[in-house]
This record gives C-alpha cells, sequence and structure tokens, in this order.
C-alpha cells in the first residue's frame, strides 16, 4: 500500500521532508519510524492523516503519516 | 528597601513610596493587576484620566534565575476595556528589580499639550518635556537615548502608533543588542501615549542589587532548574533551533492553521514560512540561529533573521507574527514577513493584533489576499504615518471588521485570535473565550497538551477535558507570569517533576519565606479572580466569554471542524 510520510524539524536531517514510500498491508506507524532509523524514545508526536495517532496505528492505502520530535512554542 | 515608584502626570510630579504589606509577596503580573484592580476603577476610560499604567518586574527579576527577565505591563486595554496584563523580555525587568522597583505606576493625564520622559534610577523617578523625540519611530528613539544616555540606559518607548493612541500600539523594551521586544498585546502603548510619555529610561547604575535571604538554597535550586530547561526537549532543543515558529507546520498538519481570515485549517505555502525554512535561511545567510530576549535567558528561542544580502532584517520572529501574515493573509514570502515584522517593532504596533487586521482587512478589500508589497506599504506609509485609513487599521481586527462591514472578524473582547483554530484546536477555545485578556493564546497554552503532547495528551477535536485543562493552565500560567519566567519554562514543568518545585525553592531563597505548590496554585485563582473582578465592574459578563458567531456556523477543513461548546460548559470554567 502506498503511504505518505512527512518528517518535520530534526527529523528532516540526512532523512527527506516528504516521501510516498510502498508498504505491506497491516504495516503500523513503529515499524516506519524504526524503518527510518528513528527511536521510539525519540518520537514526539506522529499524525495520521492530521489526526494525533499511536505508535501501534495500523496504517491504511493512502494515509499520510506525519512525524515530530517534541517540539513546541507559543 | 523595595519600593514603589508613583508618577502623577497631572502634577508632574513623583513620590518613593514604601511597598504595602498586601504587596510584598506579588510580583509581575500579580501586582500589576493587583494594583489596576485596586487603584482603578472598572468603569474608566482606558485613555482617561483614570486609568493607570503599572509596571512589575517578577519575583525573580534581578536574580541569577535562569529566564526571569520578564517585565510585566498593565492597566485598563483600551483594546478590549478588560484588565490587562501584557509581559516582556528586554534589559529593563532586571535593572528596574536591581534598583529595588517593585512596580512603577503611572497615573493622571498632562494638563498642558506637552510630551514628557521618564527617568529611573537610584534616586527614584523624575519627569522631563521631551522634545527632540516625538514623532520618531523606535529603533530612532533606541539610537538617539543611547548617544544621548549611554549604550547601558534600559528603555521603554512608544512609537507613532503610541503617540496617536492606536488601540492596536504597544510598548517596547530595549533588548541586550538594542534592538526590540514588546508588551505587545492590548493597546497598552496608546495608554502610555494617553500619558503623553514618549520613553522610559532607566539608569541602574549604583542599584542595591537584589538581596537572597539564602543564597545556597538559591544556588541549588537555580541549578535544578536550569538543568530541566536545558534537558526538556523542547526548551533544550526544538526552540532554541527552530524557534517558535516550529510549530507551522504541526499546526498545519493538524488541520489548526487559521488561513485566509480563518477560512481553512490548512495553508499550501505552509512550509516556506515554516521554522525548518526559517533555520536553513538564517544558517545559509550567516544569521543567528539562537538569541536570547533578556540576559539569563537560557532557551534562546529568538534569532537574527537576516536578508538575502546577510543585512539584519528582524529578531524576535515570532511563529504567531509568521502565521498571521503568512496563512492568514495567504503570503508565503517569508522575507517580507520579516520586514514587516521589522516596520511593526518600528512603528510600534503589536504584531499579533495587526496579522490578525490583515486577515480582516483582506476580507473587507483593502488589499488582495496575498499582497505583500501592498500590506508593507500600508504598514508604513498608512498606519506608520497615521492616515484616516491607517487609524482605523491600527484600531485592530474589531476596528477594521466594524468600519467595513465584515462578519467574519476572529475576536474575543475586541482581541484578535491568534495562531491556532479553536474549532480544531478546542482547548484554546475555551482560553480565548474566557480568558480575563481577550483572545489571547499565552494565557492558558492548550496547544501544548492538545497537539504537542506535552503535559500528557487530550484530544484537540473532542470537547471531553478542554475546560478543565484550560483552567489548570491559566491557574498555573497567572502564577508564572507573577515570578518574571518566560512562559517557555511551562514545557520543562509541565513534564519534569523536579523543575516546578525548584521555581518554588528559589522563590522561597529569595525572601526568606515557605511558600508550597499549593499556595503557588492559590496564587495563580487568587490572580484570575481578581482580574475577573475587575473586567465584571466594568460591565462584563459569562455573555462576553463567547467566540464570534461564524465559529458556529462555518466548519474549518481539513476535519471540518466546529465550535460546538454550549455556553453553561464554557461557563463551567469560572467554577473554581
Amino acid at each position: 500500500m502506498r503511504i505518505t510520510v512527512k518528517l518535520f524539524a530534526s527529523f528532516r536531517l540526512g532523512r527527506f521532508k516528504f516521501a510516498e514510500q510502498e508498504y505491506q498491508v497491516g504495516t503500523d506507524c513503529r515499524t516506519i519510524v524504526l524503518a527510518l532509523g528513528l527511536t521510539e524514545a525519540e518520537i514526539g508526536v506522529i499524525m495520521v492523516n492530521g489526526r494525533h495517532a499511536a505508535l501501534d496505528y495500523v496504517l491504511q492505502e493512502g494515509d499520510t503519516l506525519s512525524l515530530f520530535p517534541l517540539v513546541g512554542g507559543g | 528597601m523595595d519600593k514603589i515608584l508613583r508618577v502623577n502626570m497631572s502634577t508632574l510630579s513623583t513620590a518613593i513610596e514604601p511597598v504595602p504589606a498586601a504587596w510584598a509577596g506579588l510580583g509581575g503580573r500579580g501586582l500589576t493587576s493587583t494594583i489596576v484592580a485596586a487603584e482603578v476603577p472598572p468603569t474608566c476610560h482606558a485613555l482617561g484620566t483614570f486609568n493607570k499604567l503599572v509596571f512589575a518586574p517578577g519575583l525573580l527579576s534581578g536574580t541569577a534565575a535562569a529566564n526571569s527577565g520578564r517585565l510585566s505591563a498593565g492597566a485598563k486595554s483600551p483594546l478590549t476595556g478588560t484588565i490587562k496584563e501584557s509581559n516582556a523580555g528586554g534589559t529593563a525587568a532586571q535593572m528596574l528589580a536591581r534598583l529595588g522597583v517593585k512596580a512603577l505606576i503611572i497615573e493622571g493625564l498632562p494638563k498642558e499639550d506637552k510630551w514628557y520622559s521618564l527617568h529611573v534610577n537610584k534616586d527614584g523617578v523624575s519627569v522631563q518635556e521631551e522634545t527632540e523625540l516625538i514623532g520618531k519611530r523606535n529603533f530612532a528613539v533606541i539610537e538617539a537615548l543611547e548617544a544621548r544616555l549611554g549604550k547601558k540606559t534600559g528603555v521603554l518607548t512608544i512609537g507613532p502608533v503610541g503617540e496617536l493612541k492606536m488601540t492596536a500600539a504597544n510598548i517596547s523594551v530595549k533588548d541586550p543588542d538594542s534592538k526590540l521586544r514588546s508588551h505587545g498585546r492590548g493597546g497598552l502603548g496608546a495608554v502610555m501615549g494617553s500619558k503623553k510619555i514618549k520613553f522610559i529610561s532607566i539608569d541602574d547604575q549604583g542599584a542595591p542589587g537584589v538581596k537572597i535571604a539564602d543564597p545556597e538554597k538559591f544556588k541549588v535550586a537555580a541549578r535544578t532548574f536550569a538543568k530541566a530547561l536545558l534537558d526538556h526537549p523542547v526548551s533544550g532543543e526544538g526552540l532554541p533551533t527552530y524557534g517558535t515558529n516550529v510549530l507551522v507546520n504541526i499546526l498545519n498538519e493538524a488541520g489548526g492553521l487559521p488561513t485566509r481570515n480563518f477560512t481553512y485549517g490548512r495553508f499550501d505555502g505552509a512550509d516556506k514560512i515554516s521554522g525548518e525554512t526559517m533555520n536553513e535561511t538564517i544558517t545559509a545567510r550567516g544569521g543567528k540561529v539562537r538569541h536570547g530576549c533578556h540576559a539569563g535567558c537560557i532557551i534562546q528561542c529568538s534569532q537574527v533573521y537576516n536578508d538575502k544580502d546577510g543585512k539584519y532584517l528582524t529578531s524576535g520572529f515570532e511563529y504567531e507574527t509568521i502565521w498571521g501574515l503568512g496563512a492568514d493573509c495567504c503570503i508565503d514570502n517569508l522575507d517580507d514577513i520579516a520586514r514587516a515584522d521589522s516596520i511593526m517593532d518600528d512603528i510600534g504596533i503589536d504584531s499579533i493584533e495587526t496579522a490578525v487586521m490583515f486577515g480582516v482587512a483582506m476580507e473587507a478589500g483593502i488589499l488582495n489576499f496575498g499582497d505583500s508589497k501592498e500590506m508593507l506599504r500600508i504598514l508604513n506609509d498608512e498606519i506608520g504615518g497615521g492616515t484616516p485609513l491607517g487609524r482605523i487599521l491600527g484600531g485592530g481586527a474589531g476596528s477594521v471588521g466594524r468600519a467595513y462591514g465584515v462578519t467574519r472578524v476572529p475576536v474575543v473582547k475586541n482581541q484578535g485570535i491568534p495562531a491556532y483554530d479553536p474549532r480544531s484546536v478546542k482547548g484554546i477555545g475555551i482560553t480565548y473565550a474566557t480568558s480575563t485578556m481577550g483572545a489571547d493564546h499565552t494565557a492558558g497554552y492548550s496547544i501544548a497538551t492538545n497537539i504537542l503532547n506535552v503535559g500528557g495528551y487530550v484530544d484537540p477535536l473532542k470537547k471531553d477535558g478542554q475546560v478543565e485543562l484550560s483552567r489548570n493552565l491559566q491557574i498555573a500560567t497567572a502564577a508564572v507570569d507573577s515570578t518574571g519566567m518566560c512562559i517557555f519554562i511551562a514545557f520543562p514543568a509541565l513534564d519534569i517533576p523536579e523543575c516546578l518545585p525548584a521555581l518554588i525553592d528559589m522563590i522561597n531563597a529569595r525572601f526568606g519565606i515557605s511558600l508550597t505548590g499549593d499556595d503557588v496554585t492559590n496564587l495563580g485563582k487568587h490572580i484570575l479572580k481578581v482580574e475577573h473582578g475587575f473586567n465584571i465592574g466594568a460591565g462584563f459578563t459569562n455573555k462576553d466569554d463567547r467566540l464570534p458567531e461564524f465559529f458556529t456556523t462555518e466548519t474549518v477543513a481539513p476535519h471540518n471542524a466546529i465550535w460546538d461548546f454550549s455556553d453553561i460548559e464554557i461557563d463551567e470554567f469560572w467554577n473554581f
């Protein structure tokens, strides 16, 4: 299935901003996080289609996965 | 001994007063709000003789505590008609604290049509007539005063917008690099203008300094506190690297980035104006990614942003400004937004109110969405020049909305709604609705928990838990705003258990007292109730704690979210 992966802040360094990637049906967020060389501890916020999601959330065809370290401002 | 400095502009006289016992344990917002509530009739005209402008450093300002250099300014707001506290960095808070100035209270109105300045030093405060700098913009004022009084002089100044008493006028504070930080919100620059004070200069030579009751305990607590700030990923890494503007992309992803005057929740040009792009641009042009707004800041969320030729363009370039002139005005040119930021500093106008105002002005057809060149011209020539149109725009979002018959006007209590759509980030909507300040994200920054996973997580798209979240944050914020601390210490304070006790230990060690966590919470509740009491006295009711109608009738993409809190649900906020 096709998943759009978006990376933000320091996650972009040495990786990419946005990429469409092929994954096996049933892939969860954790699998993609680890495949990107990120650790669970580094993850601040996960969004799927603009909604917050957990690491074990199972993705669907066409989903957009957005990954952020802990960031803030205001 | 700490003292109160009082200036009466009606008689052009000054006084040094002892600190009343009831004010001794207060600082920053707690003190400005207490003084305004005690001494200003709530129904008075904010630009009239009965309003008072109060400055107060925080409880820890002037000490070695990290990030303790914020100055509170308070008055009745000419923009909202409510009580107002607006705090800013710069050098003034620490200078005033070292001089032992607990608060500076300015009252009355001059009888003659003349302009004045105030000068604060170890002997107190004096009033002088000012002629040379009237009509000058803020950067010229700073330059002239450094030449006149010395490089180290602290300065609070208003630009032409404040002189003309436009209700979006700010008060600028000189920062350590002779640039500007702002008491931005609520039109306090117009209050200073009404009192015909162009600037306040501060000389802290010979200042007695801040006495610490228990220096050893203070040192230990200060070290723990600073470590917490550096250890937390937000205050220790994210903010110093990307600034507050890191929020553009995450709010855009979440569908909470108000776009085209609050019509959509995402902006196609978001990445071009994002913190990540800004970081790359600053680095490529030889600017500074990290920069503190006051000495002792270890978070360093500010930056120095240069133009393409490597020349200084602006600093203190914040998310809310970039969001507002960017997404909300459909402008994706970060350089033009930086130029606007610099002009706003120079003419002395709140960059949040003005950004929200431009979204409404574009909807009104005064200029087109996306037209950054016309936006710059209007800022510089119309508002900076004080033309009739400029004065309508300089009155803020509500002003231009009324003048042009616009119905989509994002304000609460006439103050522009910043940077986070309350339909898709519902906790912040409760803060906008209920804050004693009018729409103010900093009053109870639910974004931390709704979007950023700091202090837990409350789903931004659901109503559950939002009132309690906003209430807890507003109480904590009122207390933190009294310490002189930057509000960004809240990120580690929400997540690292040692952080808040260390902050309280520093206050205890500074004054030789023994506050508990509960005392601090009660202080926050007390401040909110004092402020709320002032607003009720000014004629505000629960019916004013509401968001504009369009949020209840227009959904916002991509989540088709709507503002769906009942009046009863919102009013539950004040049940504490």
